[in-house]
């Protein structure tokens, strides 16, 4: 088996967000960069099928130079090798036909990306590959199996979860529960070392169209001060809620 | 012309984003000058929709979508958009619509998002408003090609009804095979337990418990409020809580009208995931916890103390006000 792992580089999950003085962009100024949070649950869950069941697992993600120490920092974990499609990922559309020509040119069982990357949110990039490969497709995905051509997964949905039977090629859209939290791996110097030697493809990109541009940014208003409740007055909380906030 | 609501549905009965969603629909039909027309899928009062002014509801009877699947969905709406010619399409942000538009999207090659929190700010070029890293910052987005597709977030835009007479007419899709390429063999769903996507009210708990025997009085609070019960990380990664309670930037958002945090401390993690929910309470013992910045109200308290006297009061009240 052949497997894909698409991962985004996003700013650590403690980052505080700001944003360029004009509003336009984000402002990566001192911020530690990390692997997508949802794609490093696929990625630990790819590293399984690796050690289980013998598959060769490929990263690719689309992006400059800067984002190779993130790509490393996937070899290092175990992935065999890295592809870097040259270009800054301006939405998800134009991530999307990226992704989706290494797919087609790299022969793959599985693509396993995160169901939405915690930067901006657009949750769009494995759907959208689904549709131009037309290939199954799995979303919010918390279990993966797969004995031959068959996959078993487990989706969760809104109050619950549903298991899914389908066939490869196949692509996940994976979340939390793929893999546990304590599963999530962290490169040893032996990984690290290694992850040096093996092969990282830097490849054109093409030309594609967007879908979608941010044109400006937003911080959510400040927050007031919280109102206290003293513990011995809680009457004054419900009447808070009721009038105040109408929220009971 | 039209916008295209995608209304969801479950056994037969609209959920209550379906209303939202059509709502949207027919403002922004408003604001280009055409009709909202939405798309049902097995639904049984899809004149319903007329009381959120929705002219034309394309009702669809099929025996393979009565359990949801994603890419059929998505190429029934395909071919929605066609026969009504659709400039945008909208959907909730609820797992189901995500994960069938995302599919949607990439077979029209048009503009997507979700979340957004309010009406377009212009409609030529087409701007809205959505939430972005995590609900710690806003994006003004513009959506190129035609049909825009606009996944509108729970609750933040709600329902808004507007009589009138919705024209129902049936509408046959066609599909392929690789339209059902994933079978669905297994659904294990909490019955009567509302979830934390649809809740108006999430009461949400943290470390401060102390362990998952303690978990009672939380999910006693939520009966008395119709509340969903939720959790913090550190609570799910020690196994008190299932995974699918737990909310933050990598668990589940929550965007609901009130939320009770209790024993929480507030990293700024859970905080991403929780921000975008109205009114927040915080109960805890440590007057420096970093929540109590970004609450509303907080009482600063033992849990222990404080919830089970608030059921109480709570109670009190709902008797008192129906």
């Amino acid at each position: 088996m052949k497997i894909l792992v698409c991962i985004s580089n996003v700013p650590d999950t403690t980052s505080k967000i700001n944003f360029t003085a004009d509003q336009t962009a984000f402002d990566p100024t001192g911020v530690q960069f990390v692997i997508n949070p949802n794609d490093e649950f696929g990625l630990t869950r790819a590293m399984w099928f690796k050690e289980k069941q013998g598959a060769a697992v490929h990263v690719a993600t689309v992006g400059s130079v800067a984002v190779e120490p993130t790509i490393r920092k996937a070899l290092a974990i175990g992935a065999d090798e890295g592809i870097r499609i040259d270009a800054e990922p301006v939405d998800g559309l134009f991530v999307a036909r990226q992704l989706a020509e290494v797919v087609k040119n790299g022969g793959y069982d599985l693509i396993i990306a995160g169901r939405e990357s915690i930067d901006y949110n657009g949750g769009m990039v494995p759907g959208m590959m689904a549709a131009m490969l037309d290939m199954n497709f799995v979303n919010t995905c918390i279990s993966l199996e797969v004995e031959g051509n068959k996959a078993t997964a487990i989706r969760e949905i809104d109050g619950g979860k549903e298991t899914l039977e389908t066939t490869l090629p196949l692509i996940i859209g994976g979340q939390k529960g793929l893999v546990e939290e304590s599963d999530l791996k962290i490169p040893n110097m032996r990984g690290i070392m290694m992850a040096r030697q093996k092969k990282l493809t830097v490849v054109p990109s093409l030309e594609a169209a967007e879908g979608t541009l941010d044109t400006r940014f937003e911080k959510p208003a400040p927050k007031g001060p919280v109102k206290l409740v003293e513990p011995t007055n809680l009457d004054e909380l419900i009447e808070l809620l009721n009038k105040e906030a109408k929220a009971i | 012309m039209s916008v295209l609501a995608y209304t969801e549905s479950e056994n037969g009965t609209f959920k209550k984003n379906a209303f939202e969603v059509a709502s949207y629909a027919r403002q922004l039909a408003e604001s280009l000058g055409t009709e909202a027309i939405a798309v049902a899928v097995n639904v049984d009062q899809p004149e319903k929709l007329g009381n959120y002014g929705i002219s034309r509801v394309l009702q669809v009877s099929e025996d393979r979508l009565k359990q949801f699947n994603a890419r059929a969905t998505a190429s029934l709406l395909k071919q929605a958009v066609a026969a009504s010619g659709a400039q945008a399409v909208i959907t909730s942000s609820s797992t189901d619509a995500k994960f069938a538009a995302s599919i949607l999207a990439g077979m029209l090659k048009g503009g997507y998002v979700n979340n957004v929190v309010s009406q377009p700010e212009s409609t030529s070029p087409m701007v809205v408003k959505r939430t972005a890293f995590s609900n710690k910052g806003f994006a003004f987005t513009e959506l190129k090609g035609t049909p825009a597709i606009i996944g509108v977030s729970n609750n933040a835009f709600g329902m808004v009804e507007k009589q009138g007479t919705a024209e129902i007419e049936s509408f046959a899709a066609d599909f392929s095979e690789s339209d059902f390429g994933i079978r669905s063999v297994a659904l294990d769903k909490v019955a009567d337990k509302v979830t934390i996507a649809d809740a108006d009210v999430v009461v949400s708990g943290g470390r401060g418990l102390k362990g998952p025997e303690n978990w009672g009085m939380i999910e006693e609070l939520a009966e008395v409020l119709g509340a969903a019960t939720a959790c913090s990380k550190p609570v799910s990664d020690l196994g008190w809580r299932p995974h699918s309670e737990h909310v933050g930037q990598t668990g589940k958002p929550v965007a609901s009208n009130l939320y009770i945090a209790i024993g929480i401390s507030g990293a700024i993690q859970h905080l991403a995931g929780v921000n975008a929910s109205k009114t927040k309470v915080v109960i805890n013992t440590d007057p420096e916890a970093p929540f109590f910045k970004a609450a509303d109200y907080g009482v600063v308290g033992d849990a222990f103390e404080v919830v089970p006297e608030l059921i109480e009061k709570l109670k009190e009240f709902k008797a008192q006000n129906g």
